[in-house]
C-alpha cells in the first residue's frame, strides 16, 4: 500500500523560495508571535509571505493574527485565506476553536494531509511556526520538507539557552540549516546567551526586549507592526532577507 | 473540492511507480480510499480521468471503500463512524483533515479523546498494473 499524499508535496511548496521554520525546543518562548509577526514583516516589506502553523495541538497563530473566522478556498485543494496580505494555514480552520488531542500518528497524518493540500502558489517565503518540543512535529519537518531553514528562539534563561543546544546539535546532526538565533524577552543587556551562540558557531540574529504592550496587540495585527517588540524583530528580519 | 488534489496525488505517485518499474504503461490503478475521508467518488473519479488523461492515458481507476472503525485507546471499545449524524460542518472539517475527528468525536462509552482510527483513514494505492518498456 502506498501513500500517494508524500509524493505531491515537493509539488506543492515547488513555487516557494524559501521556507522559514521557527523552533525553540522550549514552550513559552513567543515562538508563534515571532513566527505571527515576522510573515507580516514579510509582507510589509513587499514579500509574497505565508505563515504555517504546524501546532496541531494548541495552534495559536489565529488568536495573534486575529484569524478565528478565517477559512480556505476549496479549489482542487486548498486554497490560503490572506490574513494582512499573509496567505495562511492553521488547523485551527477546521477544529473550529475545539481542542484536538492527537498522538504522534495523527499529527504525521494531519501535517502531511495539509501539506498535500494546500495551494499556497509562489511565495517568498513560508514561515512555519512549530510547536514546542523535539518530538513528531519537529521531525516531519525534518523528513518532509528537507530545504527549511530553522530560526531558532531563546530567551535570556539557562533554561532555555540549554534547550536550543540540544535542538541545534539535533539540527546539525541532520545537515538542516540553522539560520541563526533570536533572542526573546532580552531585558537589558545580556551578553550570555550571544556569547554563547557564537561560541557554538551559530550566528546571533539580535535580541527583542520584553514588551508588555504586545499582549494587547494580540488578535490585532495593524497595532501588533507597531510595537516595540515588531521594531525589534524588524531588525532582525532585515539580516533574514 | 479537495478531491482533485488527492487525485493528483495518485497520478503523480503512479506515474513515479511505473517510472521506478519500468512499465512503459500503466493498465490499473487500485486505490482504497477511507469512509473518514468522505470522498465524493463521482468527483474523484471525474479528476482521476481528467488528470490521467494526459499523463497516464490507458490507465484506469478501481475504486474500493473502506469503512472507518474507531478504537478506544483507554477502555477499549470499537465503534463505526458515521458521518450522517454530524452537523455539515463538522462532516466537512473532517473531510479535508480526518484528524480533526479527534476534535469532535468522543468514545461513546467513556467519553475519551484517545482513540485510533483503527482503519477507513486515506487514500491508498494498492496495486499497479501496468506493461514493462520494450
Amino acid at each position: 500500500m502506498i501513500d500517494p499524499r508524500l509524493s505531491v508535496i515537493d509539488e506543492r511548496l515547488g513555487r516557494i523560495k524559501k521556507i522559514i521554520a521557527v523552533a525553540s525546543g522550549k514552550g513559552g518562548v513567543g515562538k508563534s508571535l515571532i513566527a505571527s509577526t515576522l510573515a507580516l514583516i514579510l509582507s510589509e516589506k513587499g514579500f509574497r509571505a505565508g505563515l504555517m502553523d504546524l501546532d496541531f495541538t494548541n495552534p495559536s497563530t489565529h488568536l495573534i493574527l486575529g484569524a478565528e473566522s478565517a477559512y480556505p478556498l476549496e479549489d482542487k485543494g486548498v486554497v490560503p485565506p490572506k490574513i494582512r496580505g499573509v496567505s495562511y494555514a492553521s488547523i485551527s480552520f477546521f477544529t473550529g476553536g475545539k481542542p484536538s488531542p492527537l498522538r504522534g500518528e495523527d499529527v504525521t497524518n494531519a501535517f502531511i494531509e495539509i501539506l498535500a493540500l494546500t495551494r499556497w502558489g509562489g511565495l517568498d517565503y513560508l514561515v512555519i511556526d512549530t510547536p514546542p518540543g523535539m518530538g513528531d512535529a519537529l521531525l516531519d519537518l525534518l523528513r518532509l520538507i528537507r530545504r527549511v531553514g530553522f530560526l531558532v528562539v531563546s530567551t535570556p534563561s539557562r533554561l532555555s539557552l540549554e534547550t536550543i543546544k540540544k535542538l541545534i546539535e539535533i539540527l546539525r546532526g541532520v545537515q538542516a540549516r540553522v539560520i541563526g538565533v533570536v533572542e526573546n524577552m532580552a531585558s537589558g543587556e545580556m551578553r550570555s546567551i550571544r556569547r554563547e551562540v557564537e561560541e557554538l558557531g551559530e550566528t546571533y540574529l539580535g535580541s527583542i526586549s520584553f514588551d508588555p504592550e504586545v499582549e494587547e496587540a494580540i488578535g490585532k495585527p495593524d497595532k501588533l507592526l507597531r510595537t516595540r517588540f515588531a521594531e525589534d524583530l524588524r531588525r532582525v528580519t532585515d539580516k533574514l532577507v | 473540492m479537495h478531491e482533485w488534489a488527492l487525485a493528483e496525488a495518485v497520478v503523480s505517485a503512479a506515474s513515479k511507480i511505473a517510472g521506478e518499474r519500468g512499465l512503459g504503461k500503466i493498465t490499473l490503478v487500485k486505490i482504497r480510499v477511507g469512509e473518514l475521508q468522505q470522498i465524493d467518488l463521482e468527483v474523484f473519479k471525474f479528476a482521476l480521468s481528467q488528470i490521467a488523461e494526459k499523463i497516464l492515458p490507458e490507465a484506469s481507476f478501481e475504486i474500493s471503500v473502506e469503512k472507518a472503525e474507531f478504537r478506544c485507546r483507554v477502555c477499549g471499545r470499537t465503534w463505526r463512524f458515521s458521518g450522517e449524524e454530524l452537523d455539515p460542518e463538522v462532516r466537512e472539517a473532517i473531510h479535508v483533515v480526518p484528524e480533526v475527528a479527534h476534535a469532535f468525536l468522543r468514545c461513546p462509552r467513556c467519553g475519551s479523546p484517545d482513540f485510533e482510527v483503527v482503519r477507513g483513514r486515506g487514500v491508498w494505492i494498492e496495486s499497479i498494473a501496468g506493461e514493462k518498456l520494450g
